[in-house]
């Protein structure tokens, strides 16, 4: 069913760190929730280099999901500078930051958010609609990319017709199929039993082999021991940054 | 993003939906269905209409008691069913008048005793044969021409000759392998000898104008009782130029005829081909205005419809407009994919109607005799109309969509 992948790396790769690819200056940011002000960040400072592979943590109310919200350019700033390869996106308007996700961004959700009337290839080919790819480039990439993760046979099965672990690696797909600078993945296997979701962190690894920035938002210790730096929030500030084993 | 895109994503979706997507569609079908229906009838039927209803010969005028092709109601019926009968002596009197001025005055008078039977030795006709008298002028009145033997003297009808001509139905029944010339036909108890017959002219409005037996008026009249008709008289001006002033000579004339003081009013319609028509038009026009009021008042639902249906579509897919913005889909996008599938729902349901539409009123042309029409203005219309609701009905359910905040709506289940 699943194409066989290798085992999890025992021995871990590193890969020095590139360029700089995101960098945060004391950002906040405010929700008024009714007469309250809630402050999900209350200044947060990280940069992030392409080839990391990263982990947010954090206990809910943490601002984890506020912050990887901001980090994916879904939601701007209250306050302080995001600069995403250089530019300031924090004042950016929607169709500016609907250019940084379609170009600059894959995301993996949770709940693998696939459009469930779409087949695999369908889904897969969508960023690069809205990029504005032709129909026989898309295809061709859209094919490449479910091959790489392991679904070459199942590009016409609808979300539906896969498993747990095949919709998340067609949202994988989907999020490298425009070769972005990063991939944001929240709680990736967070809807998946574990041993499909150590399928899933063995991909992830394979992918930041193959040379992908990755940051994963998860809760979990054990899917976060998979990243090479872990940034811990807590209250809306950074907790702690740490390298482990570096 | 291209069009080609947007389209085939609103197809997709469309089709998700198919029992709801036809639903919707189908009011749009009703509203333009009712209105190229219609259209289309009226396109088909004018034609044949106007050939129908000119069946007086060229600078012809009729005058009778009764006005021609319109059905009175109440007052106005009758004001002139009280009318005189127009007599033969009145109508004899007025062709005296109008003599030096227009050389053809046709006086005619039809049966109206119910179906008429003509038999000749063992055969006879179906019941139902316009039996008529008239004068050396019915050819030139009525567009008919002689196709063997001859037509009424001025002689055979001073002098009230039993003679008849027959048209070709009645012919084929009565001489199917003999000439009908110098034969005796019996019309119910009287008998005629046949002089011509007229040549073959078709039908008109379903009717055979070829079942027809016409003798001289002053026969007619006499065998039938005179008192009980009212002639009808076509007049022919000399020319187009003096049409109208020979149309105020013959109200004149038959003002004196019919001996009316200066304060009365006529008491006698005058009609033409063209007056004829125009009574059509007017009727014609009022079926268009009913059918452009029925057809607003349903596009109007339709498109109310439409509107509902798509902010339901909405509703039901935030998750997937979420989805679509959270991997680069920009607002304008999310509006044109709403927008257009709100255009691609009204529009294809007008494309249904105007074929359904035009397909039936066709059909129905076809049943009367008439051609077949395809109405590109009202069709062209049609579609523009159904683009203007398709974006005006989508607007606000594709600004809503574009407008969703992508967090919320990723969250939303």
């Amino acid at each position: 069913m699943i194409a066989p992948l290798p085992p999890v790396a025992t021995a871990r790769s590193y890969r020095p760190p590139g360029s700089l690819v995101i960098r945060i200056e004391g950002v906040t940011k405010l929700y008024r929730m009714g007469a309250e002000t809630v402050h999900a960040l209350r200044g947060v400072n990280v940069e992030i280099r392409r080839n990391e592979y990263l982990a947010i943590m954090g206990p809910s109310g943490s601002g984890k999901s506020t912050l990887m919200n901001m980090l994916g350019c879904l939601d701007t700033p209250t306050g302080g500078r995001y600069d995403f390869n250089g530019k300031n996106v924090a004042h950016m308007v929607d169709d500016e930051l609907a250019e940084i996700r379609n170009r600059e961004i894959g995301f993996v959700f949770q709940t693998f958010n696939l459009l469930p009337r779409s087949d695999a290839l369908h889904n897969v080919e969508l960023p690069l609609v809205y990029a504005g790819v032709g129909p026989a480039e898309r295809r061709e990439r859209a094919l490449e990319a479910l091959k790489n993760v392991g679904l070459g046979d199942r590009v016409h099965h609808k979300p539906n017709e896969l498993s747990g672990g095949q919709r998340q690696r067609v949202a994988i797909a989907r999020a490298l199929v425009n070769r972005p600078s990063i991939l944001l993945a929240d709680e990736p296997t967070g809807n998946l039993d574990s041993r499909t979701g150590e399928e899933i962190m063995a991909l992830f690894e394979q992918l930041y082999d193959q040379g992908n920035t990755i940051i994963v938002v998860t809760h979990e210790e054990d899917i976060a021991r998979h990243a090479r730096r872990i940034v811990r929030l807590r209250d809306g500030l950074i907790e702690r940054d740490e390298r482990p084993g570096a | 993003m291209l069009l080609s895109e947007i389209l085939r994503m609103a197809f997709r979706s469309l089709g998700v939906n198919k029992l709801r997507s036809f639903l919707t569609m189908s009011g749009i079908t009703i509203g333009v269905f009712s209105v190229i229906g219609v259209m289309t009838t009226v396109s088909a039927m004018r034609g044949s209409i106007e050939t129908g209803l000119s069946f007086l010969g060229v600078n012809m005028f009729q005058i009778g008691k009764y006005p021609n092709g319109i059905q009175l109601s109440g007052e106005n019926r009758r004001r002139v069913e009280q009318r005189r009968n127009i007599t033969l002596e009145q109508a004899q009197r007025y062709r005296q008048l109008m003599e030096g001025w227009s050389d053809v005055v046709c006086l005619k008078v039809f049966n109206r005793d119910g179906p008429v039977q003509v038999t000749y030795a063992n055969r006879k006709t179906e019941p139902g044969v316009n039996f008529g008298g008239t004068n050396e002028h019915f050819l030139a009145a009525n567009q008919y021409s002689i196709e063997a033997g001859r037509n009424f003297t001025p002689e055979d009808v001073d002098l009230g000759r039993p003679f008849a001509i027959i048209g070709q139905d009645v012919l084929k029944r009565l001489f199917p392998s003999e000439s009908p010339l110098g034969k005796m036909i019996k019309v119910g108890s009287r008998t005629y000898t046949v002089v011509g017959t007229f040549a073959a002219k078709g039908s008109n409005f379903g009717q055979s104008q070829d079942d027809i037996v016409m003798t001289p008026i002053t026969r007619f009249l006499s065998d039938h009782g005179a008192a009980r008709f009212s002639i009808t008289i076509a007049t022919q001006a000399p020319s187009q130029e003096v049409y109208n002033e020979t149309v105020d000579r013959a109200i004149t004339a038959m003002r004196m005829v019919r001996s009316l003081q200066a304060e009365d009013e006529n008491d006698f319609e005058l009609y033409s081909n063209d007056s004829l028509i125009a009574v059509f038009a007017q009727v014609a026009d009022i079926v268009r205005a009913g059918a452009l009021v029925i057809s607003a008042i349903a596009l109007l639902a339709a498109s109310v419809g439409i509107m509902n249906i798509m902010l339901v579509s909405v509703t039901e897919r935030t998750k997937e407009i979420g989805i679509r913005k959270s991997i680069g889909a920009r607002s304008r996008s999310i509006l044109m994919q709403f927008l257009i599938e709100a255009v691609v729902l009204s529009l294809s349901g007008g494309m249904v109607g105007i074929l359904l539409g035009v397909v039936t009123g066709n059909a129905l042309a076809v049943w009367l005799n008439a051609a077949v029409v395809f109405p590109w203005d009202w069709a062209a219309i049609g579609l523009l109309t159904c683009t203007i609701i398709g974006v005006t009905a989508g607007l606000y359910p594709a600004l809503k969509a574009a407008r969703l905040d992508p967090i919320e709506s990723l969250r939303y289940e």
